[in-house]
Order: C-alpha cells, then sequence, then structure tokens
C-alpha cells in the first residue's frame, strides 16, 4: 500500500516541508508539556492517587511465602527450609515470568552462594538460577558436581541436557538424555531425547517417537504434557505442518494458558500466517513480558496500526535500553528481533544476533542471525552459522529457505 | 492534517505506558561539588513495599497517602544502605523531598538529598547495599555528574564498594562540553525557538526598500543581535549570582513573551521595534538559560570558560536555526502557505505558549486541564 505522503512528494514542493517543520515543532512542543508531567519526578495530584499496584499480602501464595520467609529469617541456615524457599520463588518466577522472584530466591541461598561446593540441592537451585540468566560455564560446572555426588538426580540430568542442547553441545546432551531413561518414566527421556533429536538429523523419526510415547502416557505430570506438546508443535511448525503445530499449540495452551514462552512460539506460529487480530487477542494481557510485547508490536506492524505500534516500539526501546544500562544480555535473540522488524536497522540486528550466537545455538538463534544477514546482505557474515546448519543437519524450512537465499547472493 | 497530526501525538501521550516485568534496579544520581553532594535516588516501590511494607490497607494498590505517611521510613532505610565517604570520613546524608517518577517496570521513590563530606572530594567512595539481603540480583545503576563531566557505575553484591576517582577534567573537553550543553539547550528549548522564530517570521515582508533578502537579512541581524546582546548580559549576571530570579517567575515570563511574540504576528503590537521587544524579552530568557547553567553546576575552577562556553553554544544552536529559517521563509515568502503560517501558526503558537503560562504561572499539572 502507498502511504499517503512520502519525502519524496514532499521535496517536491519544499513549502510542504516546512509546513511539516513548523508542524512538529508545534506538535512536539504540545506534547512535551504533557510528558513533562508525566516522565518527571512529580508530586501526585492527590492522596487517593493509585500510583503503583504491588502483590497483595493477603495472597494466599505470598503470605505461604512470607511464612516461610519469616521461619527462613530466624533459621537462615537450615538448608531444607532455604531449598523449598527458593523452589516455590523459581516457581513464582516461571509462572509469572517475572525475574525479581529469581532474585528472592537467590536471596534464600545466600548463606551458601559463594561457597565453592555446597550441599548438592542447593548446588542444583543455584544452576538453574545461573542458567536463567545465561551465565552457562558456571551453571554447568555447578551441575556436573551434583551428578558427581547424586549420579541418580533426574532433574539434574534434564538441567544438564536443556543447556547441552542450547549451546548446541548435541551429543553431550543426548548422553545426559539417556542417563534420564532408568530414572524417571518414559516420557520424560524421550521428550529430552526427541529434542535434541529434532534438531540433528532426525527431525521425522523424533517428532513420531514423540508424538507416540505422548499418546501412550497417562497420568503424567500436567508440565510435562505441556513441554512434550509444546515441542511436538515447534517440530511440525519447523517442517511447513502449520495446521498441525496449531492443534498441538492449542491443546498445550488449554492445559497451561499462562506459559509465555508457549504464547510467544504459538504467536509466531499466527505471525508467520499473517493472523494479527488473533496475536493481538492472545497476548491482549501480557504487555509485561518482553518477548510477548515484541509479538504484540509485530502484529500491529502487520495489522497497520502504526499509532499503536509506534507507543510499542517506544516502550520496548526503552526496556532494552534499561536491561543495557544494568549489563543484561538475556534479551540479544528478542531484541535482534526488534532491530530487524521493527526498527530496520539490519547491521545493528546482525551485531546482536552475531552476539546471541556465541551464547545460545537453538533454531530461533539460527533464523534470526540468517534473516539478518539477509536483510544485511551480508553472506559472509552468515558462513559459521551455515556451516553449523549443514553440519548438524539442522531440518527447518524456513532456515533451508533462508541459507538457499545467501547462497544465492554470493 | 495539522490538528490530526496533534491529535495523534496527544493520544500517544495519553496512552499510559505498560509496565515491564524486569530484575529490580535503582537509580542514584550523585553531583559532586567541592565537599558537597547532590543526590537524587529511584527506587522502585514494588521493592521497597517487599522490604518495609507500605500498602497499609493490604488491598494491592499503593495510594500516595500510603506512600507518603512512611517517607520517613523509606529515606531512613534506604540511606542506610548507602554510604559515601571521603578520604577523611564518612560524608553527613541529610534527606530532602521525596517525590514519584516512572520507570519501565512502575513507579518509583524518587528520594533527593545532600551530603557534605569533611573535605572536597577527590574519590568518592560509595558502599551500596540496598536490598542485598532480599533480592542479590539488585543492582544500583549510578550516574556521578563532577564538573560537568558524567560518569556511570554499576553496584551489585560482588561490587558493593566501589571507589570512584574524581579526577581533574580537561579544560578543553570541559569547554567543549558545555558549548554541547548550550546548543542541546537551545534545541530543546522550544519556548526560546518559538519566541525567536515569531519574532522573525515577518523579517521576509518588510516594505520597500527593504522588501529584498538584505533588508530581510538586516532585520533578522537586528533581531537576534538584540536578542544575543540580552540573554548574554543577564545569563552571565545571574550565573554569577549578581542578581536573582524567582524561576517561577521566569518560565512564567517566558511563556508569557511567546505569547506576546506570536499576537504581534496577527496585531501588530511591537511595529518597528522588534528589535527592542527582542532585547527587553531576551533579557528574561537569558535567566531561563541561567537555571539550566546553574542545574549543570560550574565548576569552580573554570567559571568564566564554563559560562563562556555555554553561551557561545547557545548562540551557535541559535544561528543554526537562524541559518535554516532565513533562506526558507525569504524562499517561500510569497506563498499562500507563509501567510497561513502567519496567522495560523501564530495563533497556535500563541495557543501552546498560553498553555505554557497558565501552568508555568499558577503550577497547573498539564492533566488537570484536559491536555
Amino acid at each position: 500500500m502507498r502511504p499517503p505522503w512520502s519525502w519524496g512528494h514532499m521535496m517536491q514542493k519544499p513549502f510542504f516541508a516546512l509546513a511539516y517543520a513548523i508542524v512538529a515543532i508545534v506538535a512536539v512542543a504540545v506534547s512535551a508539556v504533557t510528558f513533562e508531567a508525566q516522565a518527571a519526578p512529580h508530586i501526585p495530584a492527590n492522596g487517593q492517587q493509585v500510583v503503583e499496584t504491588v502483590p497483595r499480602r493477603g495472597d494466599p501464595v505470598q503470605q505461604e511465602l512470607r511464612r516461610l520467609r519469616s521461619q527462613l529469617n530466624a533459621n537462615p541456615g537450615d538448608v531444607a527450609l532455604a531449598t523449598s524457599v527458593a523452589r516455590r520463588f523459581i516457581a513464582l518466577g516461571r509462572s509469572e515470568t517475572d525475574p525479581r522472584y529469581l532474585g528472592y530466591a537467590q536471596a534464600a541461598l545466600q548463606p551458601w552462594w559463594q561457597q565453592a561446593a555446597p550441599p548438592p540441592e542447593v548446588r542444583l537451585l543455584r544452576a538453574t538460577l545461573l542458567q536463567s540468566t545465561h551465565q552457562f560455564t558456571p551453571a554447568l560446572a555447578d551441575l556436573k558436581a551434583v551428578l558427581v555426588a547424586e549420579p541418580r538426580n533426574t532433574q539434574a540430568w534434564l538441567t544438564l541436557a536443556t543447556v547441552q542442547t542450547v549451546q548446541g553441545d548435541y551429543a553431550d546432551a543426548t548422553a545426559s538424555c539417556a542417563h534420564v531413561s532408568g530414572l524417571s518414566i518414559d516420557l520424560l527421556a524421550i521428550t529430552c531425547i526427541a529434542n535434541v533429536g529434532a534438531i540433528t538429523g532426525k527431525a521425522r523419526q523424533s517428532e513420531q517417537l514423540l508424538d507416540l510415547t505422548l499418546e501412550r502416557s497417562a497420568n503424567v505430570p500436567e508440565e510435562l504434557q505441556v513441554w512434550a506438546m509444546t515441542l511436538l508443535a515447534e517440530m511440525a511448525q519447523r517442517r511447513g505442518a502449520a495446521a498441525i503445530a496449531e492443534t498441538r499449540y492449542r491443546q498445550a495452551l488449554k492445559l497451561a494458558p499462562r506459559d509465555s514462552y508457549l504464547q510467544g512460539a504459538y504467536a509466531d506460529l499466527l505471525l508467520e500466517q499473517n493472523r494479527n487480530a488473533e496475536v493481538l487477542t492472545l497476548l491482549r494481557d501480557e504487555s509485561r513480558i518482553d518477548a510477548l510485547l515484541l509479538r504484540r508490536a509485530l502484529a500491529l506492524q502487520q495489522a497497520g496500526q502504526q499509532q499503536a505500534l509506534q507507543a510499542d516500539v517506544r516502550e520496548l526501546s526503552a526496556r532494552y535500553a534499561a536491561a543495557a544500562q544494568r549489563g543484561d544480555t538475556v534479551h540479544q535473540r528478542e531484541q535482534a528481533r526488534f532491530e530487524l522488524m521493527l526498527r530496520k536497522d539490519s547491521a545493528a540486528a546482525l551485531a546482536l544476533a552475531r552476539k546471541n550466537w556465541a551464547v545460545q545455538k537453538e533454531t530461533a538463534d539460527i533464523r534470526i542471525y540468517l534473516q539478518a544477514a539477509v536483510k544485511a546482505r551480508d553472506p559472509a557474515a552468515a558462513k559459521p552459522v551455515i556451516d553449523w546448519v549443514a553440519s548438524h543437519h539442522t531440518e527447518d524450512l524456513l532456515t533451508a529457505q533462508l541459507v538457499r537465499q545467501l547462497q544465492a547472493g554470493t | 492534517m495539522m490538528t490530526r497530526l496533534i491529535f495523534c501525538l496527544l493520544l500517544c501521550c495519553m496512552l499510559q505506558p505498560a509496565q515491564a516485568h524486569k530484575p529490580s534496579d535503582s537509580y542514584l544520581s550523585l553531583d559532586v561539588q567541592g565537599e558537597r553532594i547532590t543526590g537524587q535516588w529511584d527506587i522502585a516501590l514494588r521493592d521497597l513495599d517487599y522490604a518495609i511494607g507500605l500498602d497499609s490497607d493490604d488491598d494491592g494498590k499503593l495510594t500516595w497517602d500510603e506512600i507518603r505517611n512512611r517517607h520517613a521510613a523509606i529515606a531512613a532505610y534506604a540511606l542506610e544502605h548507602l554510604r559515601l565517604s571521603s578520604e577523611a570520613g564518612d560524608c553527613r546524608v541529610t534527606p530532602e523531598q521525596q517525590l514519584i517518577d516512572d520507570h519501565t517496570d512502575g513507579a518509583y521513590n524518587v528520594l533527593r538529598f545532600h551530603a557534605s563530606c569533611p573535605q572536597p572530594l577527590q574519590t568518592l567512595a560509595i558502599s551500596y547495599r540496598l536490598f542485598a539481603d532480599l533480592d542479590p540480583q539488585h543492582k544500583g545503576l549510578l550516574r556521578l555528574t563532577h564538573n560537568g563531566l558524567t560518569s556511570t557505575a554499576i553496584f551489585e553484591p560482588a561490587h558493593a564498594r566501589q571507589a570512584l576517582p574524581l579526577l581533574a577534567p580537561d579544560r578543553w573537553q570541559q569547554f567543549i562540553a558545555y558549548v554541547k550543553d548550550g546548543v542541546w539547550h537551545i534545541w530543546i528549548g522550544y519556548d526560546h525557538i518559538l519566541f525567536l522564530l515569531s519574532l522573525l517570521l515577518p523579517a521576509v515582508l518588510l516594505a520597500a526598500p527593504a522588501n529584498n533578502l538584505r533588508g530581510a537579512f538586516i532585520d533578522v541581524l537586528k533581531v537576534v543581535t538584540a536578542f544575543t546582546l540580552a540573554h548574554s548580559l543577564t545569563l552571565t549576571l545571574a550565573s554569577l549570582s549578581v542578581i536573582t530570579l524567582p524561576s517561577r517567575l521566569v518560565e512564567s515570563a517566558i511563556a508569557f513573551s511567546v505569547v506576546l511574540a506570536a499576537i504581534n504576528n496577527l496585531y501588530p503590537l511591537f511595529r518597528g521595534r522588534r528589535p527592542w521587544a527582542a532585547f527587553g524579552f531576551g533579557l528574561i530568557h537569558g535567566f531561563g538559560f541561567a537555571s539550566v547553567l546553574i542545574d549543570l553546576g560550574l565548576p569552580q575552577g573554570a567559571l568564566m570558560a564554563s559560562l563562556f562556553g555555554f553561551n557561545l553554544g547557545v548562540e551557535v544552536g541559535q544561528l543554526c536555526i537562524v541559518a535554516v529559517f532565513l533562506p526558507t521563509a525569504f524562499f517561500l515568502r510569497h506563498s499562500w502557505f507563509y501567510r497561513r503560517l502567519l496567522t495560523v501558526g501564530s495563533a497556535m503558537i500563541a495557543l501552546v505558549a498560553t498553555v505554557w503560562f497558565v501552568q508555568r504561572a499558577f503550577d497547573v499539572q498539564a492533566q488537570w486541564i484536559g491536555l
């Protein structure tokens, strides 16, 4: 669609250019009036004005946590109590996608945090918290140490396999998954193995195996079902079976409607099909979560809702700036996508994708790197990723298409 | 189109920003002058509530009254966890006003304070332990200014104590920093730009024999020179504290000057005396510039150089605007558009400036008048 005005058109009629300039100055001045009142330190208009909402103390979850915390304060060296508090906060952090709770979890583990060799149950939680901020190297060290002490610790093997998969260490990840098989139900081990198999040249077999195992597994924990279904949906999506992927995403969302990873993955499927209205409905109340706000902005872009889009782009910029200010790098994958799709800055996107690639190597990381390289017309920059895709037999329709585009460009 | 664009902009400003989930941070700004430190510390209300409890009626909603009632507790708790010291010992920190501000993840309590240290600071040692026991992932993000130079630091439990050297700045760099601040201030100072443009709009529409580029140039030169002389004079006097005026009076008078300058294009008030008007109101604008410069802080050792640098920056910024304005306006002077700009444009400028005037003179918040 042709925009109602363009720079070229304006340049033909210089006085329009000046008109826009003057209007812009006046408009900015007017908006500065409103902005001043909102974004500067101020005193609220009256005492009843609600300035902020906070978790309610009366909330049963918060109440229980407070009770446990005060017990822990009286007894900070109680390992069982400390790990129980930490586990609860980690669970809350995950369900709310709110990293502050991860900080509270770390506080519970404070007496052991700096120790070289804390008790295994503390060390496993420390690894979990470390990997959540992408500190993979110390996390791996902790997990391996836990497994030396407790070789039958299923959770430690699973977390280890996950970190190894994210880093692209597929041989070790498969070995870690194999350890799970003797320790727990089939579905857990198969999900772990299929997750690796699907991105190392055995996509079809992995999908069939996992699908069959899930079908035959009764009475498994809901979390595990959601994990398996999400993986199955992603596998179908990668091979272009959008309808099957959609059914699986919807099944999973029925069990875990507020799982932010799942919502993000489903939103991506809908965006691929230009179903932006559904994305906007799905993510209506999820703008607190950066990854989901990004999807909402992408949907607004598709829908051509410029005004709302600009507001979201500004908000995302502010959030990435705030993260950068504290030195966080956990957003690089999403931020690369933001730069590429919303700011149309392919050079910045490529730089971010490259930094992200040094840390994690999942299909989404491959995609954004190649997309940025295509837009930046820089096939040479994509070489490490193209080589990676070839040597690990990554099966993904979009990746294959991007690789072809890049190779045709050289 | 014009109204639509402005409407859109207003609407954008009114959209409540969504609040992010992010790890906890506080934003600490310190400005060091000699042995005195001026500080502002933005701490998330949610974190303060978790630490010391602010939501007294436990409804999950923090009202201004609930926060206000806990101001003493907030200041005590925060300042307990921050130690500022010089080589000769700890600085004495005194809390001042507390306000509210918004960051990406919600509303923050803004604690202003000042500190006096035993001796002028060569090195500022900071010990930061806020929330270290409750949330070890919390970080304190420091912005330190000294002699117009800014540095930053990040405090976290592993780096809770840091000594920040306050080096004597490079004189030339410092001068350039003040020039840049001057340029920047005039470019973002819409009131100054609108005042100047309103006075310059008629410059290309003079009667014969001045109805040519030379005539326009001379007229612009007169207005700009008068404005510059006047505001340089008061900028200097106010910066050196020879004269001081209350900022509310100055800011209101600046807004009023924009109203008059714009109305002058609709109904001649100054007639041939626009340079005199530029001089008269320029005196007021100078006080406005001075308040910015005083906020930036004038380094003791390089007072005159900084003052000159800032003034130079203001003039350079102003000349850039004039250099774009004059040829464009001259080129367009006979167009329908330019006539409209003179009338409708001036009316709009007058309207905006009236809003500013009401806000500044009567201390009205923008929301109250529906903006």
